[in-house]
């Protein structure tokens, strides 16, 4: 998935992109003819009401659904004519992605949920293992790769998520309200790491919001209303 | 990847011990009745086989009759034998070491104020030989005793503890109706017969005095005659047969009118009756198995369920499809298969106890466990595949959002 088409630098670029839910009368429109472009290394906020299409946008990003009708060209591929399986690898080799519910598997210690990418690229467990406990450290989590989730609080549960998304060096990393279930202090404490893993390892991001605050932390804005990214820039400061 | 499938699937199964436990339970139980049950059956065949061998795998039986043969199975009245017959086989035909003509009838014994319904039967010594069964204490008929049909018996174990308690039946007199005997042996003890029959009820006296004093005429309904080491049985079956064809004048073309039955044959209808029972057990047993594999299919329907959010994460994180399946596969084969070796080694530990308990031999039977430890895995592989279908087949975005 080297191969590359159109503007070098558009790691993402979506072409009169759609996508109808249903058909007929009762079909939805949760997105309209979006054209979108993402540099490399970009750092992006996404807002919107709910309903507006921000959650389908990203589950199209994420290779997770595929547009109705348009093109989505990901490093020049184009995702809508990839196989299930096909997306599922490119999942596995370019995207992590961030729950707003973190998602961590139950009863299932930090070391070994943060594992779990690598063993599916196959990664063999002793670099397994040093590339876990390496992503941990780098998230201020030393010491408690044994907990469980049950053990940890909200916010180092987010980091555990988080650790887990960015453990293979993905080039994108897709976050879905990550603070949406946490307090200030830690919601600050997430985009302050999100910042720093998009400047340090140059991951770009895409993350959810519908927080002004959190969205403050991108380098730019996209707001969808209505399944179509709104010209005028929503109220507060910019980027 | 499958190495991939069995590292996630022996990480997940210690994660809920309980469930996994009360999962491989249905199989457990499954396989350890089918090895139970089959190792039992052995050890009843095997028994058998052994008492008959204690009666004599050299021994004939030659009954006056026809055998029961064919529908209907009428027994014909046929004249019985006597002694020139039994003298005759004695005789003419090499090989034979003893021959025991039997007659025999029920009778009251009655020693003091005790008595006891037993049967009497008239022999010989050729019993004793024949029968290879030995006297506890006392001695043999005498030869004048034999031929002048002396009032004289020797017990079965059975009839001298009922008749005299720890008293010591020898030389004592017993009493029929309209006769005295005189004790003088008991046998040894051979205790129940694969029938559940007591061998040891019955007494014992000389053949002449049976037929003087008891039956009234010189009838013999039965022999038995025990062949020589190194002849063989069925070439005697065939030499006794000429000889009473011959005797009895019965013409060329025309049905025998007795039959001569020996051991093997016995033991050839008895196992197989018992292997029959074994196989029924065994099915009765495999149908629990069956219902392990259900049980497991329960459980790995409900694990997927609750475990969808997971499964949304695996997929979004980029699982496969095909590995997302073949993780919960592995699961279910594991837990049988973990559950089909519990069961062996608990199924070795209660048929040892139980063979134990039922006085049969253990024998087990290491097909019966490669086979029931196949069969847990294939019903792992079985009853796991549509579970672990509908995991596969989640779509990721509804997965994660499931509650």
């Amino acid at each position: 998935m080297n191969g590359s088409s159109g503007n070098d630098n558009h790691l993402i670029e979506m072409r009169r992109i759609s996508r109808v839910y249903g058909t007929g009368h009762a079909a939805i429109h949760a997105l309209k003819e979006i054209e979108m472009t993402i540099a490399d290394g970009e750092f992006i906020a996404v807002m919107g009401a709910s309903g507006s299409g921000k959650s389908t946008f990203l589950n199209i990003i994420g290779c997770l659904d595929t547009p109705t009708s348009g093109s989505y060209l990901f490093q020049g591929v184009h995702v809508e004519k990839l196989t299930r399986n096909q997306r599922a690898l490119l999942r596995r080799h370019y995207l992590g992605f961030v729950f707003q519910g973190y998602n961590l598997l139950n009863r299932t210690s930090a070391l070994e949920n943060v594992e779990l990418p690598l063993v599916y690229r196959g990664i063999p467990a002793p670099d397994r293992r040093s590339m876990a406990l390496e992503a941990l450290e780098s998230l201020g989590l030393a010491g408690w790769e044994k907990h469980t989730p049950g053990e940890l609080s909200g916010g180092q549960q987010q980091r555990v998520a988080l650790a887990r998304a960015i453990v293979t060096r993905p080039k994108v990393l897709l976050a879905d309200e990550p603070t949406g279930n946490l307090d200030t202090e830690r919601s600050h404490e997430i985009m302050n790491l999100l910042t720093r893993l998009n400047g340090e390892m140059g991951i770009t991001v895409v993350m959810v919001t519908h927080e002004q605050d959190m969205a403050a932390y991108a380098q730019r804005r996209v707001v969808f209303v209505d399944g179509v990214i709104s010209t005028r820039e929503p109220g507060g400061a910019g980027p | 990847m499958i190495w991939n499938a069995f590292l996630l699937a022996f990480r997940e199964l210690p994660r809920n011990l309980l469930r996994s436990f009360l999962t491989s339970l249905g199989i457990i139980i499954g396989v350890a009745s089918v090895i139970t049950m089959v190792t039992l059956g052995n050890g009843a065949t095997e028994k058998i086989k052994e008492q008959i061998a204690s009666l004599g795998t050299n021994l004939l039986q030659l009954r006056a009759g026809q055998d029961i043969r064919g529908p209907g199975g009428v027994r014909m009245e046929a004249k019985s034998f006597d002694m020139a017959d039994v003298e005759a086989i004695a005789r003419e035909i090499p090989g034979i070491e003893a021959v025991a003509p039997i007659a025999g009838e029920t009778v009251q014994a009655i020693y003091g104020n005790r008595n006891w319904s037993t049967s009497v039967t008239g022999s010989t010594n050729g019993f004793i030989e024949a029968r290879d069964w030995p006297l506890a204490k006392g001695r043999r008929f005498s030869e004048g005793e034999t031929k002048a049909g002396s009032a004289v018996c020797i017990l079965g174990s059975t009839v001298a503890e009922e008749l005299f308690g720890g008293e010591d039946p020898l030389d004592k007199t017993i009493r029929f109706t309209k006769l005295s005997l005189k004790v003088i042996g008991v046998f040894v003890s051979k205790g129940e017969s694969s029938f559940g029959t007591d061998r040891d009820d019955f007494i014992l006296m000389p053949l002449r005095t049976f037929h003087r004093r008891i039956a009234g005429n010189n009838d013999i309904t039965r022999a038995y005659i025990s062949i020589l080491d190194g002849f063989s049985i069925d070439q005697e079956k065939k030499d006794i047969e000429r000889l009473m064809r011959q005797r009895r004048r019965i013409r060329p073309g025309q049905d025998d009118d007795f039959y001569i039955r020996d051991m093997r044959e016995i033991t050839t209808v008895l196992s197989g009756t018992t292997s029959v029972l074994t196989s029924l057990l065994g099915a009765v047993a495999a149908v629990s198995l069956l219902v392990g594999g259900i049980g497991i299919m329960n459980i790995m329907l409900v694990a997927v369920t609750e475990r969808t959010r997971e499964i949304g994460t695996r997929l979004a994180i980029g699982a496969l499809a095909r590995e997302v399946l073949l993780q919960f596969l592995v699961e279910a084969l594991v837990l049988s298969s973990l559950g089909g070796i519990v069961g062996i080694v608990l199924a070795i530990g209660v048929s040892a106890w139980l063979t134990k308990l039922l006085l049969v031999p253990f024998v087990l039977n290491p097909g019966i466990i490669a086979v029931a430890f196949f069969f847990s895995a294939v019903i792992g592989i079985f009853f796991g595949y549509f579970p672990a279908r509908n995991a596969a087949r989640l779509d990721p975005i509804e997965a994660l959002r499931h509650e």
